[in-house]
């Protein structure tokens, strides 16, 4: 119980922190003080105080767009499990669910940028939906060898299982799924060198270009939103990658956040050190990532 | 072979009888073969009289002889339009047909150019459409027709803190078959503004043509003075002139440096690139108190002087300035993510590119071979040559690249110039201009070409001040480099080839 109270309140507080000390990492590189940790925080509260225009060429579907990403993002992350603790909810083909939560989410943000009639918005969605579906496949690729290596169907049964030994067993297949699943992470998330976050310039945006004509609490629900989803695949992502557990609730708990901390700070290097893609070299990054995916469950299914 | 033009160098003036006047055929039977021939149009511009206009066409030779040519001819309301031959005329003859109510017969793209009043009485062309023919932007765009062909409107009002401009995209999925700009939304109405002039205003008004230009325009300005007035700039004022002018040179091109860093996403250099540029500006302020150096250039020489002390001050923040630069730009090439955004992107063909006779880095970049500095050389660059950089590649990269080897160059003349300043007085004093008389002033401004004419009436003023800024010329030149590139593409190009949008819209 206190373990499911913990989860729920890392995940509803703990989301824009990560972008902060990506904003920071990035504002070292740079060479400049940066915004504190905290801005995300502000932004969202500033956001939340403004009011909020709606196009009169929209729906429904405009307005419904960033409460569906929300809700979507919120319950996947009562499906992950955060370190070594299962997650709250768990069941037997979770995994599929979670999946498929982030893209009706997904189709949702799509719907609602199409809504507008805008081309801007309209060349957001179908960047959005064409790398979307070659990030798919490495996702599930993913998903195939970890229940393989588990014996699990369930999130929270496969991702606590891999722990040191597994590791040493494994490390190749690991090790290539943890490139793939790293990529998928920056692409599903909209950072570079995929979409730049930062970038004003509605011509080459992707996320940001679908969410253009939301404002004020809309945009903070989609920026929240936003957040939420770097936390719940960055943890799914810190189960491959940094697999360590003590056996002690509290410092497995400490040493969560910690790796989630680490997790941002290695996004913010990579965004601060190499340059965007040619969007037409995007899809061949995702395949890749695919093709990484793929070769990890081959080698622990023979 | 002068194509019965009259010839003179650059910065110079003659009486306006000097000026030959052939019937309409031999005049645009010259124009085209002296276009055939290599020759460059500088600026084609009418005065407006009675029943049509008197057109005058000023050209370049080919680099080497440094020689300039200008021919007149008087035209009705109508004249054939050269454009479909040369599209290097294009806006040129659209914007004789907008401020002089005489048309191009002929024109194969007959539209509004900057969506002004006429410069003399008389509706414009364009009075049917919505507007006018006086509201930017609004006109029939070039349309692509078929099922999976879309249209993206950009603009006027910029995603980031930038001029309005017009952009009429007619994509195929990702990619651009064809761009149309459209400007005029920063028209001030400098030329007619200037007609009657100069007043104690006009040198004001040269500054602010394009505001990142200031001394670029301006020394043009005080170069038809000069010539106008019969007097001398002295060797002082001169060298300050060149340094002012490679200093807006240094602070521009490190600003474009860092904001194609920026439109990459690859951070370093942006943020880095955003602080030098500011150095540079500081030291531009340090000469004359104004960081876009207002106040500094004035007929007869320079505002301020400058002291021991200042110069010494110039030099330490220059070599300091320099290390940083070499430093931020450095990381540009040695990251294959940036190179690799870079290269391939944005091609404007040599070919392409003398055809429509872009000027400054934009050309450069292209392979072709030319800069007012050495070409048609004013003020100190005819004392002390800058050499002249291009590159092969046509692309991003090479206006990339393009940029930081002319920042290199001009670090290196203003460190030579600094440390002999010629001594003697700042400012000789202004005489009254003469009448009668035609001046013309080519300077190599950041962007490229600035050509400044000035023709006088009987009592010594401006009958006519025609301004060409280097964004006239190259405009076009982005249209063509997004050609079959993706559209995400777009504000790269742009910003390789930053163009000024109120230099254009005067």
């Amino acid at each position: 119980m206190t373990n499911s109270i913990i989860h729920i309140f890392l995940a509803l507080v703990m989301p824009p922190l990560l972008l902060g000390v990506i904003g920071k990492t990035k504002a070292l590189f740079a060479g400049r003080v940066g915004a504190p940790f905290l801005q995300p925080y502000y932004d969202i509260l500033r956001l939340l105080h403004k009011g909020t225009v709606f196009s009169t060429t929209t729906s429904w579907v405009f307005r419904a767009g960033p409460i569906v990403a929300l809700a979507t993002t919120a319950v996947a992350a009562l499906l992950i499990p955060f370190g070594a603790h299962p997650a709250p909810i768990s069941f037997t083909g979770d995994m599929i669910l979670y999946a498929y939560l982030f893209a009706l989410g997904r189709f949702f943000t799509m719907a609602a940028a199409l809504d507008t009639g805008s081309s801007f918005e309209g060349m957001g969605s179908a960047r959005e939906a064409t790398y979307s579906c070659l990030a798919e496949p490495t996702l599930f690729f993913a998903l195939i060898t970890l229940s393989r290596l588990s014996g699990s169907y369930t999130l929270s049964g496969m991702l606590v299982n891999i722990n040191f030994s597994v590791w040493m067993h494994t490390s190749a297949a690991l090790l290539l799924l943890v490139g793939g699943m790293f990529i998928v992470l920056l692409a599903e998330n909209c950072r570079i060198p995929f979409d730049d976050p930062n970038t004003h310039l509605e011509l080459t945006m992707i996320h940001e270009v679908m969410v253009l004509d939301h404002s004020g609490p809309a945009f903070a629900i989609i920026q929240y939103a936003a957040a939420l989803k770097l936390f719940v695949l960055g943890a799914f992502f810190v189960h491959l990658a940094l697999p360590y557990s003590t056996g002690n609730a509290l410092l497995d708990w400490g040493l969560f956040i910690i790796s989630m901390l680490e997790l941002a700070v290695v996004i913010g290097v990579v965004e601060s050190v190499m340059a965007r893609l040619r969007l037409i070299r995007v899809p061949q990054l995702l395949v890749a990532a695919t093709i990484l995916a793929a070769f990890s469950t081959l080698l622990v299914i023979r | 072979m002068s194509f019965g033009m009259k010839t003179f160098y650059n910065g110079t003036s003659f009486k306006r009888s000097d000026i030959p006047v052939p019937d309409n055929d031999t005049f645009f039977q010259g124009v085209l073969d002296a276009i055939t021939a290599g020759w460059r149009v500088c600026s084609y511009f009418g005065v407006p009289t009675a029943d049509g206009a008197t057109l005058y066409c000023v050209m370049s030779a080919r680099a080497g002889s440094g020689i300039l040519g200008i021919a007149a001819t008087t035209v009705g309301r109508t004249f054939p339009s050269l454009a479909s031959l040369c599209p290097q005329l294009h806006l040129f003859e659209r914007e004789i047909a907008e401020q002089c109510l005489t048309r191009p017969e002929g024109h194969p793209w007959f539209k509004p150019v900057r969506f002004q009043k006429p410069l003399c009485e008389g509706k414009g062309f364009w009075s049917e459409t919505d507007g006018g023919g006086l509201t930017p932007a609004v006109m029939d765009f070039y349309r692509v027709e078929g099922d999976e062909v879309h249209e993206v409107a950009v603009g006027p009002v910029h995603a980031g803190i930038i001029e309005p401009g017009h952009f009429r995209f007619q994509c195929h999925g990702e990619e651009v078959f064809h761009l149309e700009i459209a400007l005029g939304f920063q028209h001030r109405g400098i030329e007619r503004a200037l007609i009657g002039g100069p007043t104690p205003r006009t040198v004001h008004e040269m500054e602010t043509i394009a505001g990142d230009t200031t001394v670029g325009h301006g020394q043009a300005y005080c170069m038809n003075m000069e010539s106008l007035g019969g007097v001398f700039a002295s060797p002082r004022a001169e060298t300050v002139r060149g340094i002012a002018l490679e200093l807006e040179r240094l602070a521009n091109h490190t600003g474009d440096l860092g904001a194609i860093a920026g439109d990459v996403g690859y951070l370093p250099t942006a943020s880095f690139c955003g602080r030098i540029r500011g150095d540079f500006l500081n030291m531009t302020a340090l000469l004359c108190g104004s960081r876009f150096g207002r106040g500094l250039l004035r007929p007869g020489g320079i505002g301020y002087d400058c002291d021991a002390a200042l110069v010494d001050e110039l030099h330490k923040r220059l070599q300091a300035a320099r290390e940083d630069l070499a430093g931020a730009v450095g990381l540009l090439w040695d990251s294959p993510s940036v190179m690799a955004r870079l290269e391939d992107v944005g091609i404007v063909t040599a070919a392409d590119a003398r055809e429509i006779g872009l000027v400054g880095p934009a050309a450069r970049a292209c392979g072709l071979n030319r800069d007012v500095r050495r070409d048609h050389p004013f003020g100190i660059f005819r004392i002390s040559q800058i050499p002249v950089i291009t590159a092969t590649t046509c692309d991003v990269a090479a206006r990339t690249l393009l940029r930081w080897l002319e920042a290199e160059r001009s670090l290196d003349f203003i460190d030579e110039q600094v440390q002999h300043l010629p001594r003697g007085t700042y400012r000789n004093q202004m005489k009254e201009i003469a009448p009668e008389r035609c001046a013309v002033a080519l300077t190599e401004g950041w962007r490229g070409e600035i050509c400044h004419v000035a023709l006088t009436d009987d009592r010594g003023r401006f009958e006519r001040y025609k301004i060409v800024d280097p964004s006239f010329h190259n405009w076009n030149g982005l249209g063509l480099a997004l050609r079959n590139q993706q559209i995400s593409d777009f504000p790269l190009c742009n910003k390789s080839f930053n163009l000024s949008y109120c230099g254009y819209d005067l």
